[in-house]
């Protein structure tokens, strides 16, 4: 057993804060389906619309615009397949979740290419909005969950509505790391995810700004959420949501303690290993992810021995790893097969200490030392 | 019997009495237990590749398992959901998506779920055709009926185990017989059923079941489909990741799953004694309320029911006043789905109730946590608030 354990995989799930554990706690001793005209069904219902209005003051919009979810995946099917729009445009780094009901909607489906920062390329986009008369679905992520790189959301959303489309912005990995407003006040809908950013997992939320009543909703029954999504809310997951939304509302401004430790980090790794890469790191990014590649050491490798070490890291996104594909985020940004498949996602968190960023130090500069031994075995073989 | 009118003095009970229980249960603390240290400790995502993961994965696993056994399935044909809801949209939105072009025809009743009812509605928009099947007096289908129902065409059999606004019980072997005979895919709706009535998706020919966690103990936020994998294909309504075999994709809410599992595995082994619990109570209310109250009526057949869902008419007594009369008592004039909005039930209405009689009707509903302190105050009340009741001429 390794003698430590030391999280570095938030943006895989955060660990949940206290605060919403206990909000959780609470309603979950509690019985009551929001639906329901009884004293414990108003209580139900009270709980829910405090939640709603914590997560709408923290996304900044009003509290009729959050329709609560299972969570983003489900949000950004809602999204993209409840959409009028009979055409889509999507960026080349969007997450799976937007990607696959894209390809199922059985609309033409055009995709942006990104710089090699892993940035959106405006002009491209301008092009795939000018290809039709149409209008448009545009989703562009407000920050990549791979390497932490902010898409310039308000330019994108000028764009878009000056082409006459709707903006839907995959908000997931900017919550709880940057300000959500910039970003709510320029697309037209958005999705969060509670626990990417301390929340509870089983919970998230579609974020429609003005719905005009032409989205047609993914699972239909019982009428709740004003009819745009069915079934009995998770109340336990929504409180613990509200609670983990104001939360992170207040501690953004303390986000600079977690940018400097990873900048830290990223500048020891680059002075130990000058052939290491990181990516996006040209680019604005949220401040608690690095995309590291250590050349000639296999990502899965890479996180094996990481793990062995006591330290939780990734090679991508979660919900593509028991599959080793390659990373359609660095291949989009123009990476190798090499440099892409050696890319681990390190993504820190409000636990996240100093001490935790030294020892990951040493063990990644321990590992790359035993890469460089091996290459030049190698090499002399 | 012994409930003798001295002894119903109101004891200790907690005001409101919580009598809704086919609404939402209360989580069984030992769920709740089961479910916190995944929230604190071990908090990883499943789909992660290092221990916290790994860690998470094992623990879905075992609950998978859990639920699995419940029903006599393999754990690997368990998908999780976000609740019944969802697992019914899957189930016949993703049916019909699955085999549109070979197959038009879906076979439903009158008295399903409105999530149900309304996925079976949007597949029409697709181009299915449905045949909604009556029920007699009692709430049950007619096996003839459903045999002359189902054509070359048909896809799908889609019935309730358990309804839920009066909760009888359907005779799901027989249905599943005659549609394994008939070559058609068979689901059933079990959120009122699982962990209550004895189901086993071999012995009755299930091909899919909607199990949902708060119906059972379990925690809000969770459910389950069971898909009969070497046979059904499905496609999802959810996707993205392609977790659980690409049928609904998201991050696994691991303490949700824990909490799943946990209820199911407690309901097996309680299901006995739940039962003549339930049984005991049950029949202890009714008895009282039948005889004492003028012109109540129990909804639904009187033998092949769930205990623990009482749907009664007080004939004559005004809806409002009738909910007024009971404040003390948290039930429902419906499922709640429907309370927020005031329409009469659909159900009582498929039985034959007229509209007055169906505003006149509430469900009480039992449950695990029920005493029999509780169920004697409700009976008093009941009894009290309703016997000397003014009613309007039926």
């Amino acid at each position: 057993m390794p003698r430590q354990h030391i999280y570095l995989d938030y943006n895989a799930t955060a660990q949940p804060r206290p605060e919403a554990v206990e909000a959780m706690a609470e309603v979950l001793a509690t019985a009551g389906n929001p639906s329901s005209v009884h004293q414990a069904g108003r209580r139900a219902a009270a709980a829910l619309s405090q939640a709603r209005d914590r997560v709408a003051a923290f996304a900044a919009v009003p509290a009729r615009a959050i329709t609560f979810t299972s969570g983003a995946t489900e949000a950004n099917n809602m999204a993209i397949l409840g959409a009028p729009q009979t055409r889509l445009i999507i960026s080349a780094i969007e997450h799976d979740s937007v990607r696959e009901p894209a390809r199922r909607s059985a609309k033409p489906v055009s995709e942006v290419a990104v710089t090699g920062e892993g940035v959106i390329d405006l002009a491209a986009l301008e092009t795939a909005l000018g290809e039709s008369d149409e209008p448009a679905l545009v989703c562009v992520m407000a920050v990549n969950n791979e390497t932490g790189v902010i898409q310039p959301i308000a330019e994108v959303a000028r764009l878009v509505h000056d082409h006459g489309g709707t903006l839907f912005c995959d908000a997931v990995q900017a919550a709880g790391k940057i300000d959500l407003a910039p970003i709510t006040a320029n697309a037209d809908m958005a999705s969060l995810s509670a626990h990417k950013f301390g929340g509870p997992p089983g919970v998230g939320a579609l974020i429609v700004r003005c719905d005009d009543g032409s989205r047609r909703p993914l699972v239909t029954g019982g009428g709740q959420e004003r009819g745009l999504r069915a079934g009995t809310e998770n109340l336990p997951g929504i409180a613990g949501f509200g609670v983990a939304a104001e939360l992170a509302a207040r501690e953004l401004r303390q986000a600079s303690r977690i940018v400097e430790l990873r900048d830290a980090l990223e500048h020891a790794i680059l002075e130990a290993a000058p052939d290491a890469v990181i990516a996006g790191r040209g680019a604005p990014r949220v401040g608690n992810t690095s995309c590291i590649a250590m050349p000639g050491m296999p990502a899965e490798t890479q996180v094996m021995a990481f793990d062995l070490a006591g330290f939780a890291v990734s090679a991508g996104s979660a919900c593509s790893s028991g599959k080793v594909r390659r990373s359609h985020v660095l291949s989009a940004m123009g990476y190798d097969d090499e440099t892409a498949g050696a890319a681990i996602r390190v993504s820190l968190g409000w636990k996240t200490e100093a001490d935790d960023i030294a020892a990951f130090l040493e063990e990644w500069t321990r590992q790359y030392g035993r890469a460089q031994g091996t290459a030049s075995e190698r090499g002399a073989a | 019997m012994m409930h003798m009118a001295e002894q119903a003095v109101p004891r200790p009970v907690r005001v409101p009495v919580y009598l809704d229980y086919q609404a939402t249960t209360p989580t069984d603390p030992r769920v709740v237990e089961a479910m916190l240290p995944f929230f604190t400790e071990r908090y990883g995502n499943a789909h992660s590749e290092h221990r916290y993961g790994w860690e998470a994965e094992a623990s879905v696993n075992v609950a998978r398992r859990e639920v699995a056994d419940l029903i006599g399935a393999p754990q690997e044909d368990i998908i999780f959901t976000s609740g019944a809801t969802e697992s019914n949209n899957l189930a016949i939105k993703g049916l019909a998506w699955a085999y549109k072009g070979h197959r038009s025809h879906i076979v439903t009743v009158v008295t399903e779920h409105k999530c149900v009812l309304e996925s079976c509605r949007r597949m029409q928009e697709d181009g299915f055709e449905i045949t909604c099947l009556g029920v007699d007096g009692d709430g049950l289908i007619d096996l003839e009926a459903l045999k002359a129902a189902i054509r070359p065409e048909t896809l799908l059999v889609s019935v309730m185990a358990v309804n839920n606004e009066i909760g009888v019980i359907q005779p799901l072997a027989e249905i599943g017989a005659i549609c394994r005979e008939r070559g058609v895919f068979f689901h059933t709706d079990a959120a009122q059923a699982a962990g209550k009535i004895p189901l086993d998706v071999e012995a009755m020919n299930i091909d899919l079941m909607s199990i949902s966690g708060h119906k059972l103990y379990g925690p809000k936020g969770i459910g389950a489909l069971y898909v009969r994998r070497s046979k059904v294909r499905l496609r999802p309504v959810i996707d993205g990741g392609g977790h659980e075999h690409g049928l609904r994709s998201g991050t696994l809410a691991t303490p949700l799953c824990i909490g799943l599992g946990a209820a199911c595995r407690i309901a097996g082994e309680a299901m006995e004694a739940d039962a003549s619990h339930l049984r005991r109570l049950a029949d202890r209310f009714l008895d009282r309320v039948l005889a004492d109250v003028p012109d109540a009526l129990l909804n639904g057949h009187r033998m092949q029911r769930f205990p623990g869902n009482m749907n009664l008419t007080f004939r004559g007594v005004d809806g409002n006043r009738l909910m007024a009369e009971l404040r003390e008592l948290a039930i429902s004039s419906g499922s709640a789905c429907a309370s927020a909005t005031d329409e009469p039930s659909y159900v009582l209405a498929a039985l034959g109730l007229n509209d007055r009689d169906i505003h006149s009707s509430v469900r009480i509903g039992l449950g695990r946590m029920t005493t029999q302190g509780e169920v004697d105050f409700a009976a008093d009340t009941v009894v009290r608030k309703l016997s000397g009741i003014q009613r309007t001429r039926v």
